[in-house]
């Protein structure tokens, strides 16, 4: 087991150690600096890519987080065949290889733009694929919360007086939010890593993976070690405080019992 | 058929960037750049059969390799003190969450001929070792990507199987290797079927792995369809055509996986 571990492990701490070293090689070690550190956050190729992948990352996942949610009501509220129907429907973007949900997008994209004019390659088209390929997610996600939840409720406060609309956010939507920060969560880091899908929908609007990509192209370039030092870091720290907030949680729960 | 009120705007998405870019992969598919129907496409494609095949068996062989690593580590894990379960599940996920793109480059660095491994062995007087742009390394890298992906279902499955069945087992005179065999294999397979189509399909539609560390030299499925679209053979045509064959490709094969498992209904989500 410890030796899959330092399989898994290991490359990545040979790149971030890498990342300190005060040469251009990526094999010899020629002494101690952050001269790297400082080069990324001077390197405005690197920066713009990071602003374009928040921005694409952020605007998606608010779409994909309403509309997968607001879907997920309407499919746990359908008949069994039409929801048979739709849940197929959800499932091609997660079944098909990413690099077909790519080049299909691609396809109308350029289809689109020379006979319209409309959805020209760059964020737009990006934020409108990223949309695509997270609302299963979303959909998956807030669909066990609200099959979990009791219809009863819902109509015992319509009973009472509430109009559907109200009942909905006062009642069902309480109940929900856990999914739905899940759905959002998992869009989110989805949309940061993705690579295949912009690559083929985003022109040349770069992402922070495009311009990786580039890098890794060009051989020489230890800013790439550093990016992913500090990537990696930035995601041990994050599942570090979901697994500690988990405990806690998990405490809470006991406590309650 | 009624349709609700709140499923309208998911399926007019769903339809735009889903059904429609799909019809558009069929179209062209058939069409030429003139517009005509054709089958020029898929003869062309036929061309390519050799990196279909090459494609198929390096997916296959870095599954099973997945499979014969993953599935040893899963039992393992759900087998460990509950406490400990959750720091390795962790483990498993945080490569799973840091940029695949780095992790491979990373794999780049260590295997060049001038790279980390080479000298490590050069520094000991041993011949060095001809490793990047090799089917090897090309492997290696999709199992290095890919195995937690086998990890997890197989894991979620196997921490699933009701304890009172295995000591039923026992009670009833199986021994260490009858339980597993007779009771928690057949139990796990859900979780395999899903652990080899997470492992499958990324691995046969990948063209970065192949690309970093095949050196260009080992053409895959997924080379081909990018050279369509974005490199210099720039034909959608025949990329539409060789996307919807990949398509499937894959289909058949999670056909033949699904039929081994049609036992249960339950879907294993992480």
């Amino acid at each position: 087991m410890s030796l899959i571990f330092l399989f898994l492990y290991l490359p990545i701490f040979v790149l971030m150690a890498f990342s300190f070293n005060d040469s251009k090689s990526r094999v010899v070690w020629a002494g101690f600096t952050f001269k790297w550190y400082q080069r990324l956050f001077e390197n405005q190729e690197i920066l713009g890519a990071f602003y374009n992948t928040l921005t694409v990352a952020v605007v998606s996942s608010i779409i994909a987080t309403l509309l997968g949610t607001v879907a997920a009501v309407g499919i746990t509220r359908s008949k069994k065949l039409t929801r048979k129907l739709i849940m197929n429907i959800t499932n091609i973007p997660m079944i098909n290889p990413e690099i077909v949900t790519g080049v299909s997008l691609m396809l109308m994209f350029v289809f689109l733009y020379n006979s319209l004019g409309v959805f020209k390659p760059g964020l737009l088209t990006l934020i409108s694929a990223h949309t695509t390929f997270c609302l299963p997610y979303v959909i998956l996600s807030v669909m066990p919360k609200l099959r979990q939840m009791d219809s009863n409720i819902y109509e015992a406060a319509q009973d009472l007086g509430c109009s559907p609309f109200s009942a909905f956010f006062k009642v069902v939507l309480p109940q929900i939010t856990s999914g739905i920060v899940t759905g959002f969560i998992m869009s989110f880091t989805m949309s940061i890593d993705d690579f295949v899908i912009s690559y083929f929908t985003g022109g040349t609007t770069q992402t922070l993976p495009i311009a990786v990509y580039s890098m890794t192209r060009k051989m020489v370039s230890p800013e790439i070690n550093v990016l992913s030092a500090l990537l990696f870091m930035f995601v041990f720290i994050l599942l570090v405080i979901i697994n500690l907030r988990g405990e806690k949680d998990k405490l809470l729960s006991t406590n309650n019992l | 058929m009624k349709i609700r009120l709140s499923l309208f705007p998911y399926l007019l998405w769903m339809a735009i960037f889903v059904i429609v870019p799909m019809m558009l992969v069929v179209f062209f598919s058939f069409t030429d750049s003139s517009g005509s129907l054709t089958f020029e496409n898929l003869i062309e494609a036929g061309k390519y059969s050799a990196v279909f095949l090459r494609s198929i068996s390096l997916g296959a062989a870095s599954t099973i390799i997945c499979l014969i690593i993953g599935y040893p580590a899963a039992h393992f894990i759900s087998k460990a003190n509950f406490k400990y379960q959750n720091i390795f599940i962790m483990l498993l996920m945080i490569p799973m969450w840091t940029s695949f793109l780095l992790r491979t480059y990373a794999w780049m660095t260590l295997l060049e001929y001038n790279g980390l491994i080479n000298r490590l062995l050069n520094f000991f007087e041993i011949q060095r070792l001809n490793m990047i742009n090799t089917p090897g390394a090309v492997m290696l890298g999709m199992v290095y990507n890919f195995l937690p992906y086998m990890i997890l279902p197989i894991y979620t499955v196997l921490t699933k199987i009701d304890k009172k069945v295995i000591e039923a087992a026992q009670d009833l005179g199986a021994n260490k290797l009858e339980v597993f065999t007779k009771v928690i294999f057949p139990l796990s397979i859900p979780g395999i079927v899903s652990g080899v189509t997470m492992v499958f399909v990324p691995s046969v539609s990948t063209f970065i792995i192949s690309k970093m560390l095949g050196g260009g030299s080992i053409l895959v499925i997924g080379d081909l369809i990018e050279m369509q679209f974005l490199g210099n053979a720039y034909n959608p045509y025949l990329g539409s055509c060789i996307s919807l064959i990949l398509m499937i490709i894959i289909m058949i094969c999670m056909g033949i996986m699904n039929s081994l498992d049609n036992g249960s209904e339950e879907e294993i989500f992480l």
